[in-house]
Formats: C-alpha cells, sequence, structure tokens
C-alpha cells in the first residue's frame, strides 16, 4: 500500500477500505457515546475522532505517500494547536487553585 | 512565435509556469502551498475548539444538557454524508490522475450532490433550533431543567458548524469551477493540481467535523 518513493498515489481499494473503516468507526463512536464510561466517555469519542482523522490524512488526503517535509508542514500546526490548548487551560483550569480568585 | 505556441498543449496557456523547472517541482510546490494554508486552518478553527475546551469545563452540566437538545439521528447521518463525500472526492482525484475526464466531472458532481445533503440537513438543524428558541440572542428560552450558560453551549455551536458550513459553501464553489474546468478538459495526467488541492481542502472539512460530531452531539449521551 505504501510507496517507497513518496510519489505514489493510493489504490482504488485503499479507499474503500478507508471509507469502510470509517464508516465502522463512526457507528463504534455513537454506540460508545452511549455506554457508561465514567470519565471515559470524551477520551474514548476523541480517540476514535484522531483515528478517523489520522486515515483520512494519510490515504485520502496522500500524507502517505507525499515528501517528509509535507507532514512536518501540517504537524507543525498540530504542535501549535496543542501549545493553544496548553497554555489557555493553563490559566482557567489553575484558577481554582488558589483563594483569591471566586468566580 | 505563433507556431512556439501552438506546440503547447493548451495553446498560449501552458498549465507550466515560467519559474518552474519541471512540473513534478510545480505540482509539489502547490501541495506545500496548500499544506501550509491547511495548518493556518487548524489554528483558526483551534481558537474556537479552545473557547469549546474552556467553557465545557466551566459549565460541564450546562453543557452536557444542552448537547443532549441536539439532533443526534440527522448528526449521524451527516457525518455519514460527509464520509462519503470525501470518498467520492478521493475518487474524482483519482480520476485527475488518470486524466478521464467524464469520471472527474462524474465524481466532482456526486460530490456536490453529497455537500448540498449535508448543507441541507444542516439548515433543517437550524430551523428545529429557531423553533424551539435555542438560538442565541433576545430570543432564547433557557431550556427546562438546564442552567442558563446552556445558551453559551449554543453558540459555540452555532459559531462552530457555521463556520464549518461556510467553508463547506466555499468548496461547492471550488468544486463547481472544477467542473467547469475540467469539462473543457484541463486536466490530463501531467496537469490536475487544482483536483487535487480542492481534494486537501475537502477532506480537512471532513476532519474537522470528525471533530465537532462528538464534542457537540455525542457528549452527554451516557447521561440519558
Amino acid at each position: 500500500m505504501s510507496a517507497p518513493d513518496g510519489h505514489g498515489h493510493p489504490t482504488l481499494r485503499a479507499y474503500f477500505l478507508v471509507f469502510g473503516a470509517l464508516m465502522g468507526l463512526t457507528a463504534l463512536t455513537v454506540w460508545a457515546a452511549f455506554q457508561h464510561l465514567g470519565i471515559w466517555n470524551t477520551p474514548v469519542a476523541l480517540a476514535i475522532a484522531m483515528t478517523k482523522a489520522t486515515l483520512v490524512a494519510l490515504i485520502f488526503m496522500h500524507l502517505l505517500y507525499s515528501p517528509r517535509r509535507t507532514a512536518i508542514v501540517f504537524a507543525s500546526s498540530v504542535l501549535w494547536l496543542i501549545i493553544l490548548f496548553a497554555i489557555t487551560l493553563s490559566d482557567y483550569l489553575s484558577r481554582s487553585w488558589l483563594p483569591i480568585y471566586t468566580r | 512565435m505563433a507556431d512556439a505556441h501552438a506546440a503547447a498543449p493548451h495553446g498560449s496557456s501552458s498549465p507550466l509556469r515560467h519559474h518552474f523547472s519541471s512540473m513534478a517541482a510545480q505540482t509539489e510546490a502547490a501541495s506545500l502551498g496548500m499544506w501550509a494554508f491547511l495548518a493556518t486552518e487548524v489554528l483558526f478553527f483551534g481558537g474556537m475548539f479552545a473557547a469549546y475546551l474552556v467553557y465545557r469545563s466551566l459549565f460541564t452540566s450546562a453543557f452536557v444538557g444542552a448537547s443532549n437538545l441536539l439532533d443526534i439521528r440527522l448528526g449521524t447521518i451527516n457525518t455519514a454524508v460527509l464520509i462519503l463525500s470525501s470518498l467520492t472526492m478521493a475518487m474524482a482525484v483519482w480520476a485527475a490522475s488518470k486524466g478521464r475526464k467524464n469520471l472527474i466531472v462524474l465524481f466532482l458532481v456526486l460530490t456536490i450532490a453529497l455537500g448540498c445533503v449535508f448543507l441541507g440537513i444542516k439548515v433543517e438543524e437550524y430551523r428545529q433550533k429557531f423553533e424551539h428558541h435555542e438560538v442565541p440572542g433576545p430570543h432564547f428560552v433557557v431550556p427546562e431543567g438546564l442552567p442558563r450558560q446552556s445558551e453559551i453551549f449554543f453558540s459555540l455551536y452555532f459559531c462552530m458548524t457555521g463556520l464549518h458550513a461556510l467553508h463547506m459553501i466555499v468548496g461547492v464553489g471550488l468544486l463547481t469551477w472544477l467542473i467547469l474546468r475540467a469539462r473543457r478538459g484541463e486536466f490530463t495526467v501531467e496537469y490536475n493540481s487544482p483536483v487535487e488541492l480542492t481534494g486537501l481542502y475537502w477532506h480537512f472539512v471532513d476532519i474537522i467535523w470528525i471533530f465537532l460530531f462528538p464534542l457537540l452531539y455525542l457528549l452527554g449521551r451516557h447521561t440519558l
């Protein structure tokens, strides 16, 4: 399935397999949402979403078959996204730790 | 002079720009540029996801209750429709890489049709929200038994799905433009970057929905 030279295209078979996996994962995430998983409901939903997003990026968007630098460009945006979330939440979630701040 | 131009595959405007040494170099540069644009889009939507994260952690019960008022059936159908449209888009890119003009047009038309089905279902969902006074603003009525911060959930719901729908509308416009060009036979085995780059955009919009769906529709279902 992967092209060693980095310039190939996925086969139609790969597209149909990914499509089937995406549909299956959608059904799985809807089913899982109704289960009582305690604090794990959201982590499970996000793990499924990330799996689906990775499949779309690697196969539908040809990231698996593109030059490595393309993947680096896209990965850098995810890195900045994590920084955005981490710094924002480090403020909001830590406010209640101090007695001087009450909402 | 005229003879030199006639030798170019598409009259006077050859798809290979003079500042690229080869078509392969041009295609790679175009693809990298599109990915760089998509990286900015990640952070564009990222701001809204950060707002969602903050308000959901502050008002968890309001978010859980308000989320359960969304129509999970329509949300799931729309997820399936969008994934199917990503498949037809991938097939259009595949057809373009083979230079199959009629197949490109067919798959692009299918993609537009599925995109319009998605937007139509979205309109119906918005209509229901207006009917139930769940649209933030002066006519918002706090749903029974829910904290008043449920209005914040609906604000984020409309902003995030609205921005997503706006991207879909732009995508439908791009696909229409591609169909017109494909019908003129502009896309060949050699030159098909516009189809490929629009494909990247369309799949990216699909990825955004893949995250919006569980975060907006599914977060509180286990409490029902």
